[in-house]
């Protein structure tokens, strides 16, 4: 195999598990646009979402599609529940406070998991045929499609929602000057609840697609996922949703180029490292910008 | 009785009495301005009638129904609408947008799309410019968006906060001939500013602030004519 075709190869692996990053970072930079809270618990709910979909593969014996829809309709109620018994009493709160709570509800979601589900890893059953194709000399298979589709799919139904309906102005609205959005007549606390009931939809997404992909799901799987996600979200200028996605999949790209050509070893590293260069060189991301009021 | 009548409010910053005590009405169909240095309290009084501040104590009667604490987001539906300082557009999303969003509180698609050729007709230069981003409008073009998007909710009482804030000398006249001509179709306006000569010129009536309390008020005619007014807000 030589060095191009190789890198073409890599290309292929890193975008599936760069769509992965993107969609829980599209969480991760609606809920800061919107009460500009780094959500650590996202990688949670992440976690929950892979083990909803698992559970209805398993116990409700259900094909794929339908188990998704199920784990992102729940999830996202999670999601709500989460931020209206942890975040909104704090909504007054200094943000420190609420960057603490975010912390504790990261553990009491990983723990509380683990106390049901135990500790174990679970594989995910095969939900798809395991089927490659050869295209010309590279190798795409069933599941990176599914993700590729469905990461399609979804960003389409997103984009969609925040530029077209009447929701997705409210929370756009909101995310620019909540104060403003309020004399508009748009309910803030609303908005707030839709924005973490979608982004933990998102969440829910990848989760099954993660335990589609890599086969295997844990109570502790969101961790790792979860800090690459901000950093895909801070790399592509955090509370910009194609912020998001270009840096959830700069960032599968990079760690698959690290994994192919250097070691494994280095991947979560150069996540790292791309963390400390954006912070370094440009702390408002890839699509950040600096805006100036009109006084 | 008088549309609005905001009976004996007390507002606070925290531990800062910002509002000591006023109490204003506006009468349908009316003008009426609050002037007063920076700091008075002018544009906090503004503030808790569109319900971003609660008063401690106090009440504020719209219509006949109390709005005191009443969230700013369903006070905008009883028919209050404000234009914020500094006009507060929304600088990331197109003019077309920001008007869509001022008409957030209502469903009848068709009355909407008058309303959007009504502000057309009131602010030609904003259907120029209906796709380009908020943000790139000139001063004057963004209080011009930040008014026709608060007529975009139908409102009864017209709320302005310093309109003509950083605006030339000419748009500033024409901002205030446009105030004048929104009222003459039925919004009642509670306007208040800094420029107090432009603001006695057009209202009815007037109130004038200092330090949280109302110090004068009466007739904007005979208040800009009157010495202390002249001496300490009109120049001389």
């Amino acid at each position: 195999m030589d060095f191009a075709h190789q890198l073409v190869q890599q290309l292929i692996n890193g975008v599936s598990l760069g769509s992965i990053y993107a969609l829980i970072a599209l969480g991760y930079t609606m809920i800061y646009g919107i009460i500009k809270l780094i959500n650590f618990a996202h990688g949670d709910v992440y976690m929950v979402g892979a083990y909803i979909g698992f559970a209805a593969v398993t116990i409700g014996n259900m094909p794929i599609f339908p188990a998704l829809l199920i784990s992102m309709a729940l999830t996202a109620v999670l999601g709500m529940l989460v931020e209206r018994i942890a975040y909104k009493p704090l909504r007054h709160a200094p943000r420190i406070s609420l960057l603490i709570t975010a912390i504790g509800v990261s553990f009491f979601l990983e723990y509380t998991s683990m106390y049901f589900v135990t500790p174990t890893p679970r594989t995910f059953p095969e939900v798809i045929p395991n089927i490659s194709f050869d295209i010309g000399g590279f190798i795409v298979n069933g599941q990176q499609l599914m993700i590729f589709g469905i990461t399609i799919i979804l960003m389409a139904l997103l984009t969609y929602i925040v530029q077209k309906t009447k929701l997705g102005k409210a929370m756009r609205a909101a995310s620019f000057d909540t104060e403003t959005a309020q004399l508009m007549g748009v309910d803030s606390d609303k908005v707030i609840s839709m924005t973490f009931c979608i982004g933990s939809a998102l969440a829910a997404a990848a989760g099954v697609l993660v335990g589609v992909y890599y086969n295997t799901i844990d109570p502790l799987m969101g961790i790792m996922p979860g800090v690459k996600a901000f950093v895909a979200a801070v790399l592509g200028g955090i509370g910009i949703l194609p912020g998001a996605v270009v840096g959830g999949i700069v960032l599968g790209v990079v760690e698959a180029l690290v994994s192919g050509f250097i070691s494994s070893t280095f991947r979560d590293a150069a996540a790292f490292a791309i963390l400390i260069l954006v912070l370094l060189i440009k702390p408002s991301g890839l699509f950040g910008k600096n805006t100036n009021e009109k006084v | 009785m008088a549309m609005l009548e905001v009976k004996d409010i007390n507002v606070y910053y925290g531990a800062i009495h910002a509002i000591k005590g006023i109490s204003l009405s506006v009468e349908e169909g009316e003008i009426v301005t609050l002037i007063g240095a920076n700091g008075a309290g002018k544009s906090t009084t503004l503030r808790t009638i569109s319900g971003l501040l609660k008063p401690k104590t106090g009440a504020i009667n719209f219509l006949g129904k109390n709005i005191a604490g009443m969230p700013a987001h369903k006070i905008v539906r009883e028919g209050i609408s404000q234009v914020p300082e500094g006009r507060r557009i929304f600088a990331e999303m197109t003019v077309l947008e920001n008007l869509e969003l001022g008409a957030f509180t209502r469903n009848d698609k068709d009355e909407i799309k008058k309303d959007l050729e009504m502000v057309f007709g009131r602010f030609p230069r904003l259907k120029e410019r209906i796709t380009q981003l908020a943000g790139t409008l000139s001063g004057g073009e963004q209080q011009m968006l930040a008014m026709g998007r608060a007529l975009m909710s139908r409102p009864k009482l017209l709320l302005l906060d310093e309109p003509s804030m950083g605006l030339a000398p000419l748009l500033i006249r024409e901002i205030f001939s446009i105030i004048v001509d929104i009222n003459k179709t039925g919004t009642t306006v509670l306007l208040v500013e800094q420029n107090a000569n432009m603001a006695l010129s057009i209202a009815n009536r007037a109130y004038v602030l200092e330090t949280g309390r109302i110090t004068l008020s009466g007739d904007a005619k005979e208040l800009a004519a009157s010495e202390d007014v002249r001496k300490a807000y009109l120049g001389g």
